[in-house]
């Protein structure tokens, strides 16, 4: 579903990153380890679209993500990659089903309401019009997982999506994550640190920088 | 969902700011709108109070004064002037027509004021109901005169001594409503017009009751016996040809007793006066907008920085960056709209509170529900202000870097 070719990243004043090729298919989960500033996020930044790699390629499908360019990319993203963040980032504005159902509105593909389908799958329905700040970590964990979700992706990315989660919450946010992705045949990528995942799940690599 | 929605669900999030934004877009605008509405509507009050007169004359004093207090019927009368003066001018050959007005009286703050029928035409009126006066203390109602009084034809009422209410009452000469006129928008809807005669016998300190019987002049000035020294407030000109207008001020004014007054002159230059006044509210109103812009980009501008992260989470669930850009320009627009609309609501009804605490004054007869085609230039301008205001934080939504944010 998603593969790598020698993909190149750097910041400027800090040595490359060795990224190794990777390859996700439908249905799978891959772990992506390593220490602070090994990359990880970077990685996951590069495989979501949301940063241009100095050189490589990222196929998605069979389609070379950054030769999209602009709107294409911004739309594609939303409707092929759900994207977890260490931090649930939940729009405070709207209500908890307005959030979920962003993705339908900026990906232009409101005709197919997912809401209801991912609250109940996430167990989640009867927060359906809390306020955001009424919500618990756990609860607002999920709420962005189900915004994730809501366009049925191809990919599933998430960056150290149990953090700042207890023992519990995490356990159960790695077993959504892993059964929605299964569910949906989609690749599930998650980038963390967290002792906790890597009993769940069996495939990992490690990044490493050549300097540390 | 929709990109107003999104917008305004943002601007909700954040009410008080919200609403100072609105509350002070909207005090400069309203501030607009009145002077709009009134400059608009006075003017063409004016105008059309003062069509048909080309000069009036009357006793020495402010031409301002005697144009204001026989033509609007806002100010006192500079004095009287003498019966057979008024009526020597009068057959000057530069003159077409004059109208005599002997003013003093009011009812209840109404003015009473005693002319001839000419008067009528001068206004081109038209009765609601009964007719014009025939014979002394008959009298005819403005429509808003009517109103107010609750008065129909054949009721009877007793007129005061002075221009406004409550002073001594004419008691043993009561007037009799014979007419009232339908509603004009013009000056006469607030006074009640009667006979020049009828002014004359209030005033008597004998009471002839025969003469009172008798009909009284329909044109030109009334019949006296020489003896007496009647008087007239003022008289009401009208040309016989454009060099009148040249000649006869000067001729009138050479006299002692008496001074000309042109209306158009005289109310351009009150125009004139009231018009730095104007312009100063004006300008402070255009401060108070620029101000509530500057207000709207500032409040923009800080949401933005707290924003960050909604905005690169969007980018991130599909969002381009011409959405996001969009999104932040429709909040200033947004605000910007619901500010000039309730600055247009405030300016109406503020318009309407004044007409209606200032009946018998100069603002009487203004309507606060006109709408002008300025006000859309009042919503342009508004929006104008949002959309400038918005365009350095939209722009700073449109360079977002997502990458860099959600992982901070």
């Amino acid at each position: 579903m998603i593969a790598t070719k020698s993909i190149q990243f750097s910041y400027e004043g800090i040595p490359a990153f060795e990224i190794p090729d990777l390859e996700i298919r439908g249905g799978e989960a891959l772990l992506v380890l390593g220490k602070s500033g090994s990359g990880k996020t970077t990685l996951l930044n590069i495989l979501g679209g949301l940063l241009a790699p100095r050189k490589g390629e990222i196929l998605v499908d069979g389609l070379s993500l950054y030769s999209l360019k602009g709107q294409k990319l911004d739309k594609f993203r939303g409707k092929n990659i759900g994207i977890v963040f260490q931090k649930p980032h939940i729009l405070a504005p709207l209500s908890v089903a307005e959030n979920i159902a962003l993705p339908h509105f900026f990906s232009k593909s409101e005709a197919n309401d997912k809401v209801d389908h991912y609250l109940k799958e996430l167990g989640i329905m009867d927060k359906k019009h809390a306020k955001i700040n009424t919500l618990s970590e756990g609860e607002a964990q999920r709420v962005s997982i189900a915004r994730a979700l809501v366009n049925e992706p191809k990919i599933i990315l998430a960056d150290e999506p149990t953090a700042s989660l207890d023992d519990e919450n995490a356990r159960i946010v790695v077993q959504l994550l892993k059964s929605q992705a299964a569910k949906l045949g989609a690749a599930l990528l998650i980038v963390t640190h967290d002792q906790r995942i890597k009993s769940e799940i069996n495939q990992s690599i490690t990044l490493k920088r050549k300097d540390l | 969902m929709s990109m107003l929605k999104l917008s305004w669900k943002y601007l909700l999030a954040k009410p008080w700011n919200t609403t100072l934004n609105i509350l002070l877009l909207a005090l400069g605008l309203s501030i607009i709108t009145v002077l709009i509405l009134i400059q608009d509507q006075f003017e063409n009050k004016m105008n059309r109070d003062a069509a048909g007169i080309d000069l009036v004359i009357g006793a020495k004093g402010s031409p301002l004064q005697l144009v204001l207090s026989s033509v609007y019927h806002i100010d006192f009368p500079t004095g009287n002037i003498p019966l057979d003066e008024a009526r020597g001018i009068s057959r000057n050959r530069l003159i077409k027509n004059t109208i005599p007005l002997g003013l003093g009286d009011n009812y209840q703050g109404f003015r009473i004021v005693g002319t001839n029928h000419d008067y009528l035409d001068l206004y081109e009126v038209t009765f609601a109901a009964g007719e014009a006066w025939n014979k002394a203390f008959d009298v005819v109602l403005g429509s808003r005169v009517a109103q107010k009084s609750g008065f129909e034809v054949g009721d009877v009422f007793v007129g005061s001594h002075g221009i406004e209410a409550a002073s001594h009452e004419h008691d043993e000469h009561p007037y009799r409503v014979v007419g009232i006129l339908a509603p004009s928008d013009k000056i006469v809807d607030q006074l009640i017009l009667t006979s020049i005669e009828s002014v004359w016998y209030a005033h008597d300190e004998e009471h002839d009751h025969g003469k009172m019987e008798e009909e009284v002049a329909k044109t030109g000035f009334p019949e006296v016996v020489a003896d007496e020294e009647r008087e007239l407030t003022t008289l009401l000109v009208q040309y016989r040809n454009p060099i009148a207008a040249v000649q006869l001020p000067r001729l009138v004014n050479s006299r002692s007793a008496l001074q000309a007054a042109s209306p158009s002159f005289e109310i351009s230059r009150l125009f004139e006066l009231l018009g730095v006044g104007i312009s100063l509210v004006q300008g402070l109103a255009l401060i108070i907008v620029l101000i509530a812009g500057l207000g709207i980009f500032i409040a923009l501008y800080n949401s933005l920085k707290e924003r960050k992260y909604d905005l690169a989470v969007m980018r991130a669930i599909g969002a381009s960056r011409e959405q996001l850009f969009v999104l932040i320009i429709l909040e200033g627009v947004l605000l910007t709209f619901l500010g000039a609309v309730t600055g247009l609501l405030i300016g109406h009804f503020f318009l309407y509170i004044l007409v209606m605490t200032n009946e018998q004054g100069a603002l009487s007869g203004l309507s606060a529900g006109v709408f002008l085609t300025q006000e859309w230039w009042i919503l342009a301008y508004a929006l104008g202000v949002g959309i400038l205001a918005s365009l350095i934080p939209a722009w700073n939504a449109y360079r977002t870097d997502i990458a860099n944010q959600l992982t901070k």
